[in-house]
């Protein structure tokens, strides 16, 4: 075990290697260059490629085709990046393409504020590209959490075959934290399941248990893969509403049946809680420190902390739903998470404290929230 | 009469149950498939350990015909897949198969990025002078005063010479033909298959369908007829000088040839010098 000193983007790339990333491609943009140039200076060393590409397009594109190469693959970026990764994001999603596409939130819309933390890339994640796809997102709320679950990226992306996106922010990305990294073999691994049969018997797009097995390139298995609606063969079927059904339900389902298996959540002082904020990332950490006040004033209050965003643990807050009186959403948006606690627990039960990016919550103005929802009770 | 062929001797390079292709009469996109699966052929090329890639629209369908690992990707992006896919697995040979609209259009930023880089790629470049799949369009090739649905009264933009385009980016290989030097080309192809290095090749290709039936040429055999007449073979001539006008000669010929470190082998450099 070693203990180090390392800033959230830091520390996202160290996870990314100690996950067994060899590739990354990417395009400076403020605030996760840093993440490219700790890969670029740390790849070579575990014999991995770094390259800088002429924009997040080409990024985008380089990591799935290095995906299929049979690399783990990463790159890093910001909203306006996040913008443009969309379409391949989306070839990565119907291709099954294992890889990892962290988005560093600052403020926007457009050029925004880009050295300044936001949280409004939320939806972006889910609904980006066009279509009906589902993908994975994490969001970590320190630099500790940044390495962890970045690893847990990467394992998740292998497993379900899917882009992971580690929605981070500016905040979370910059901030300095003691980060314990374990030994490699206490590090837990996943690996891309790979076909059993000979390359003559092997369909690329069978899937047994949702996930089909991936044969990389030059491993013998001749494989076509496309963007378009493809069989089994994986080969385009793009005028039959039946293969398309059959692909895009189970793109979907094989996200949607294992919520459960993704589902991670922190519960901080919710065992009697009666109100419950609910937050994320850096605005996690100011709801803590809120919940903190407030209990020492004998509100019956507690958090619950979302690590796994996307599929967003329905399930779960429908469960709560009757023993919480009041849900508060804190988010430096002006109301993504909201809208899904909402779904899930009726408007009337949801209270939202936004910021529209550019500062993080203070604990105080949390706190007063809870007072003010609770005796409007 | 019923004719029975059992094989074909090409038959190991195509995936046949995805025949017949799509492709429109006259097309020149078989002619230069036919080509490169000789080249293939003729190199004895390890067919487990060559990938192709194709961006978006009719020559984009190339990949899904060849048995070899095949990736059809995003309009304009077939070449940033490439890299990945070359880098990640530097044993791979990787050709890109693609049209003037996706390499040139939508995806020209890359293509000269990629050339700039010297990335250990092939570059197929079928170039039909219009978008053909999405109806016959102005493309970045569509020489001026053409006609095509987006310029009904004829082309005001001035086209890219991509061979020009490929020299100037830093491309160590650069030649263009037609789908009438079939000899020529696949030698060609040969050639490009064994450089180290960016290679790009134009294949300068009829489309009947979008473009032929519009600009005096309704069937392939008129544009077949047409580069008959009016191609020239000028090997090693500065590209600038082989602009493509409608109604002039067509030059064509290997341009460039040229010895020039690549990305891939100063990355492997780099990582040793890394791990000491």
């Amino acid at each position: 075990m070693q203990i180090k000193f390392y800033s959230g983007n830091i520390a996202c790339a160290e996870g990314a290697l100690a996950a067994g990333c060899r590739f990354f491609a990417g395009y400076p943009i403020t605030p996760s260059s840093e993440i490219a140039e700790h890969m670029a200076l740390r790849l070579p060393q575990v014999g991995g490629v770094f390259i800088q590409m002429e924009d997040e397009l080409a990024s985008m594109a380089a990591i799935l085709g290095a995906s299929w190469g049979g690399a783990k693959a990463m790159t890093a970026t910001s909203g306006p990046g996040f913008s443009l990764m969309q379409e391949n994001i989306g070839l990565g999603a119907m291709t099954e393409t294992p890889c990892v596409v962290v988005n560093v939130q600052r403020a926007g819309p457009s050029t925004g504020m880009p050295t300044l933390v936001g949280q409004a890339d939320v939806m972006q994640a889910r609904w980006g590209s066009h279509g009906d796809y589902e993908i994975i997102a994490l969001s970590p709320s320190s630099p500790q959490e940044c390495f962890d679950l970045t690893i847990k990226a990467f394992n998740v992306a292998e497993e379900y075959r899917v882009p992971v996106v580690v929605l981070m922010d500016e905040s979370v990305g910059h901030m300095f934290e003691k980060v314990v990294v374990p030994p490699k073999e206490k590090i837990k691994i996943v690996e891309r399941k790979k076909p059993k049969v000979r390359p003559e018997e092997f369909l690329p797009y069978k899937a047994d248990d949702f996930v089909p097995p991936m044969a990389c390139a030059g491993e013998g298995y001749k494989v076509h893969v496309t963007g378009l609606t493809h069989d089994e063969k994986g080969y385009p079927q793009a005028t039959s509403p039946e293969v398309q059904e059959r692909l895009v339900r189970r793109l979907c389902d094989k996200i949607r049946k294992n919520e459960r298996k993704l589902r991670d959540i922190e519960e901080f002082m919710m065992d009697d809680a009666e109100y419950a904020l609910v937050s994320f990332g850096i605005s996690g950490r100011s709801s803590k420190a809120a919940v903190r006040m407030a209990r020492q004033k004998g509100y019956k209050v507690g958090l619950i902390r979302l690590r796994t965003i996307w599929p967003f643990p329905d399930e779960y807050f429908e469960k709560l739903a009757n023993e919480i009186k009041k849900f508060i959403v804190v988010e430096i948006n002006y109301g993504q998470i909201k809208l899904e606690v909402e779904r899930n627990v009726g408007k009337e039960k949801v209270e939202l404290l936004p910021k529209m990016g550019g500062e993080i919550h203070m604990p105080g103005e949390i706190y007063e929230k809870i007072k003010e929802v609770k005796n409007g009770n | 009469m019923e004719i029975e062929a059992k094989t074909h001797p090409m038959d190991k390079y195509l995936r046949s149950d995805r025949i017949p292709h799509i492709w429109c009469p006259g097309c020149g996109l078989g002619t230069v498939l036919n080509c490169f699966l000789h080249a293939l052929e003729e190199l004895e090329i390890d067919l487990d350990n060559l990938a192709v890639v194709s961006g978006i629209g009719c020559t984009g369908r190339v990949a899904g015909y060849i048995n070899v690992d095949s990736y059809h990707t995003t309009h304009g992006r077939a070449i940033p897949f490439a890299i990945g896919l070359k880098l990640a697995n530097p044993k791979l040979k990787v050709v890109v198969f693609s049209g003037d609209g996706d390499l040139f259009a939508i995806g020209g930023n890359h293509f000269i990025h990629a050339a700039r880089r010297n990335i250990d790629i092939t570059v197929i470049c079928v170039n039909n002078y219009n978008y053909g799949m999405t109806g016959g369009q102005l493309g970045p090739t569509t020489p001026l005063g053409a006609r095509t649905t987006t310029t009904p009264y004829g082309n005001i933009e001035h086209p890219f010479n991509l061979c020009h385009v490929a020299a100037a980016s830093g491309a160590v290989y650069v030649a263009r033909w037609t789908a009438l030097h079939v000899r020529r080309l696949k030698e060609s192809m040969k050639e490009a298959l064994n450089k180290k290095g960016f290679s790009f090749i134009e294949v300068i290709a009829s489309c009947p369908t979008t473009y032929g039936r519009r600009n005096k040429m309704p069937t392939g055999l008129d544009t077949m007829k047409y580069y008959k007449e009016k191609s020239v073979i000028k090997h090693g001539i500065d590209p600038a000088q082989a602009d493509i006008e409608i109604g002039k000669e067509i030059i064509v010929g290997k341009f460039v040839d040229i010895e020039k470190p690549t990305f891939d082998e100063a990355v492997q450099k780099l990582i040793e010098k890394a791990r000491k």
